[in-house]
C-alpha cells in the first residue's frame, strides 16, 4: 500500500511538471526575459546591433539616472503620480464601502438587481470607451455643460481641458468606472455574517444604524483592513489607460505621470535606454511598496496569496 | 443578513426616512453609471446638426441612422472587429488551458509536489516585478511575433492571479475524489480533466468572462505590437479613431460623406458599436454560463 502510493506519486510527480512546463516557457519568455532586458537602463543602447546591443552596448552606469533626478518631467511626473494615485486610493476606499452598506439596506430585490447591474457595467467597459464617452459628455458643447447651463446658468467648462481640474477629474472618472464593482468584495463578506448577531443586536435594542456600527462593520474589518492594505501597492498607479486616453497638451503640467512619461520617451522619442531607467525606476518602488502591502497583508488580515 | 420581515427597527421613523433617502442615493448613483452611456448613445442616433449644439439629452433628436451607415460601411472597423474576435477566442482558449494545467499542479502541496515551493516563487513574483514597458516590447520584437496576432496572445497568456484564483477553487474540491481515482489507478492528467475541471465549471467560467473581457477591451499591446493600422484591433482602432484626425485615413468620396455628417455623431457611433458586444457578453452572462455548463 506504501509502495504503490510512492510510485503513484513520483510517476505522478514528473506530470506535474509537465503540466506546468507550458505556462513556465511563456513565463521565462514573456516575463524574465524582460526583467534581463533592464540591463539597457545602463547602458548607451544602439539598436542598431540587433539582439547583441544587449551586451555590446557602451556601458554608462548610471548615468541615465542622474539625467533622470535632475529632470524637471520627472519630478512632475513623479508629483502628478502620488497626487492622482492618493486621490483615488482614497476615493475607492470610502465609496464603495460606504455603497456596499447603503446597498445592504435596499429591501427591494428588483431594485437591488438591477441598480447592482448597472453599477458592476462601467467596469467592464475599456478605457478607449470610457473615455470616448467622457470625452463627448465632458466637452464644452457636452452635456454636462449643457445640463450645468441649463440649470445653474454656469457658463461651459473644458472639465477635461483645464489643467486645476484634471487631476479632480481623474478621480471622479475612475471612481464612477469603478466603485461599482469595488463593492463586490464587501457584499460577499457582508453576505457571510452570522445573522445570529442581528438577531442578539435586536434583542439588545439596537437600531439598524447601532447595528450596523456594531455588526456589520467588526465583522467586515478583515477585509476593509486588506483592500485598505493591498491598495498601497498602487500608490505609483495613477492609471496609465485612462490618463491616456483622457489627457492632452493643455493638462501636461498636472496629468503627465510617470507611466504616460515612459511611453512618450521611450516609444516616441526613441530613446529605449532612458525610457527603460524610468521605467526601473517605478518598478522598483512599486516592488517595494507591493511587498511591504503583501507582509502586512498577511500580519495584519492573515491573509496568503497561494 | 436578515432577509425576515417585520423586524421592528423597520417601523421606527428614523428608518423609514433613511430608507427614503438611500433609496434617492443609490438611485442616484445608478443614473451617474448609466446616463452617460445613455447619452452618447442618443448621440450617435441624432441629427449631426442636433448633436453640435449639446441639445440631446436622454432621447435621441432628428432620429437617423446615417452616422450607422457610414460606420458599417467602413471596411477599416470590420477588419478591425474579426481581429478583435480572433484575439478573444484564440487567446481565452489559449489562456485559460494554461491557467488550469499551471493551476492543478500548484494546487498540490508541498508534501505531495516537492518543486512547488520553487515555482510558486516564480510565478508570484511576476506579480510584484516586471522589466517594463521598453524590455517587454523588445523581447515581442527579438521572439519574431512582432505585427503577428501572436504578439497579442502570447506575452499577456499566462496571468498569476488567475492562476491563484483558479487554484484556490481546486483546492477547496474534496480530496477524497482524488484518492479514489487514485486506487482506480488514474494518473494526474485524468484527475484533472475528468474530475477536477468538471466540477470547477464556475469557477472556469467567472475566470474565462474576465479573460474574454480583458482581450476585448485591451487596446494598448495592439497599438505597440501592431505596425499596420489594419492589423489593429477594435479597440485600438478606436482609440486611433478618437485621438487622432481621422480624415486622413479616408477617401475622397468617405469625406464628402462625413462632411454631411459630424466627427461628433460618428465618433458617438464607433463608441456605441465596440461597446454593444461588451454589454450584450455583459447581459448574458448567466445564460452563457448556463450554454458553458451545458457544454462541457
Amino acid at each position: 500500500m506504501t509502495r504503490k502510493s510512492k510510485n503513484s506519486t513520483r510517476l505522478g510527480t514528473r506530470s506535474l511538471h509537465l503540466m506546468i512546463l507550458p505556462s513556465l516557457i511563456l513565463l521565462i519568455i514573456y516575463r524574465y526575459l524582460p526583467m534581463i532586458g533592464i540591463v539597457i537602463a545602463f547602458q548607451d543602447f544602439n539598436i542598431g546591433l540587433g539582439v547583441k546591443a544587449f551586451w555590446q552596448s557602451e556601458w554608462v552606469g548610471f548615468a541615465h539616472f542622474k539625467r533622470l533626478f535632475s529632470s524637471p518631467d520627472f519630478t512632475r511626473a513623479l508629483f502628478n503620480t502620488l497626487n492622482i494615485a492618493i486621490g483615488k486610493i482614497i476615493a475607492m476606499f470610502f465609496v464603495p464601502l460606504t455603497f456596499a452598506l447603503l446597498i445592504n439596506e435596499v429591501r427591494n430585490r428588483p431594485v437591488k438587481r438591477m441598480v447592482q447591474t448597472i453599477v458592476y457595467m462601467p467596469h467592464f467597459l475599456s478605457w478607449v470607451i470610457m473615455a470616448g464617452i467622457l470625452k463627448e459628455v465632458l466637452a464644452p458643447d457636452g452635456v454636462v455643460n449643457a445640463i450645468a447651463a441649463t440649470l445653474f446658468g454656469s457658463e461651459p467648462k473644458f472639465w477635461l481641458g483645464d489643467k486645476n481640474l484634471f487631476p479632480f477629474m481623474m478621480v471622479v472618472t475612475e471612481t464612477i468606472k469603478e466603485f461599482g464593482f469595488g463593492t463586490i468584495i464587501y457584499l460577499a463578506a457582508i453576505t457571510g455574517i452570522d445573522p445570529t448577531l442581528y438577531e442578539a443586536a435586536i434583542v439588545d435594542g439596537a437600531s439598524r444604524f447601532k447595528q450596523t456600527i456594531h455588526v456589520t462593520i467588526p465583522s467586515i474589518m478583515n477585509i476593509i483592513v486588506l483592500s485598505m492594505v493591498l491598495s498601497l501597492g498602487n500608490i505609483l498607479n495613477a492609471g496609465f489607460d485612462q490618463i491616456f486616453n483622457l489627457y492632452s497638451v493643455p493638462v501636461l503640467e498636472t496629468g503627465d505621470i510617470i507611466d504616460t512619461l515612459v511611453y512618450r520617451i521611450s516609444m516616441q522619442s526613441g530613446q529605449y535606454d532612458f525610457g527603460t531607467a524610468v521605467g526601473l525606476f517605478k518598478s522598483v518602488i512599486s516592488m517595494i511598496l507591493i511587498s511591504v502591502s503583501y507582509w502586512m497583508a498577511y500580519k495584519f488580515a492573515d491573509y496568503e496569496i497561494f | 443578513m436578515t432577509k425576515r420581515k417585520g423586524k421592528y427597527y423597520m417601523d421606527t421613523r428614523g428608518y423609514k426616512i433613511f430608507t427614503v433617502f438611500n433609496y434617492i442615493i443609490v438611485i442616484t448613483a445608478a443614473l451617474i453609471c448609466l446616463f452617460p452611456i445613455i447619452n452618447v448613445f442618443s448621440v450617435s442616433l441624432s441629427s449631426p446638426h442636433k448633436a453640435a449644439a449639446g441639445a440631446v439629452w436622454l432621447l435621441p433628436k432628428d432620429f437617423t441612422l446615417e452616422s450607422y451607415k457610414f460606420v458599417m460601411r467602413s471596411g477599416n472597423f470590420w477588419a478591425a472587429m474579426f481581429i478583435s474576435i480572433q484575439r478573444v477566442i484564440l487567446g481565452t482558449s489559449i489562456g485559460m488551458i494554461l491557467t488550469i494545467m499551471a493551476a492543478y499542479p500548484l494546487s498540490k502541496n508541498t508534501a505531495e509536489f516537492r518543486a512547488r515551493r520553487i515555482y510558486v516563487w516564480v510565478y508570484f513574483f511576476t506579480m510584484l516585478f516586471s522589466g517594463g514597458l521598453v524590455p517587454s516590447f523588445l523581447i515581442v520584437h527579438y521572439t519574431g511575433i512582432m505585427d503577428t496576432i501572436w504578439a497579442l496572445i502570447l506575452p499577456g497568456a499566462v496571468s498569476t492571479w488567475n492562476i491563484i484564483l483558479m487554484l484556490s477553487f481546486f483546492r477547496g474540491l474534496p480530496k477524497e475524489l482524488e484518492e479514489a481515482a487514485f486506487l482506480d489507478e488514474a494518473g494526474h492528467w485524468n484527475i484533472l480533466w475528468r474530475i477536477y475541471v468538471p466540477l470547477s465549471k464556475p469557477a472556469i467560467a467567472t475566470i474565462g468572462l474576465f479573460v474574454i473581457v480583458g482581450h476585448w477591451n485591451s487596446w494598448f499591446d495592439g497599438m505597440l505590437y501592431m505596425k499596420k493600422p489594419y492589423h489593429y484591433p477594435l479597440q485600438t482602432y478606436l482609440h486611433s479613431m478618437l485621438t487622432i484626425d481621422v480624415s486622413r485615413f479616408l477617401t475622397t468620396e468617405q469625406q464628402n460623406i462625413i462632411a454631411k455628417l459630424s466627427p461628433k455623431t460618428i465618433r458617438a457611433t464607433q463608441v456605441c458599436v465596440a461597446t454593444i458586444p461588451i454589454l450584450y457578453v455583459y447581459s448574458c452572462r448567466n445564460t452563457l454560463l448556463q450554454v458553458w455548463f451545458w457544454v462541457v
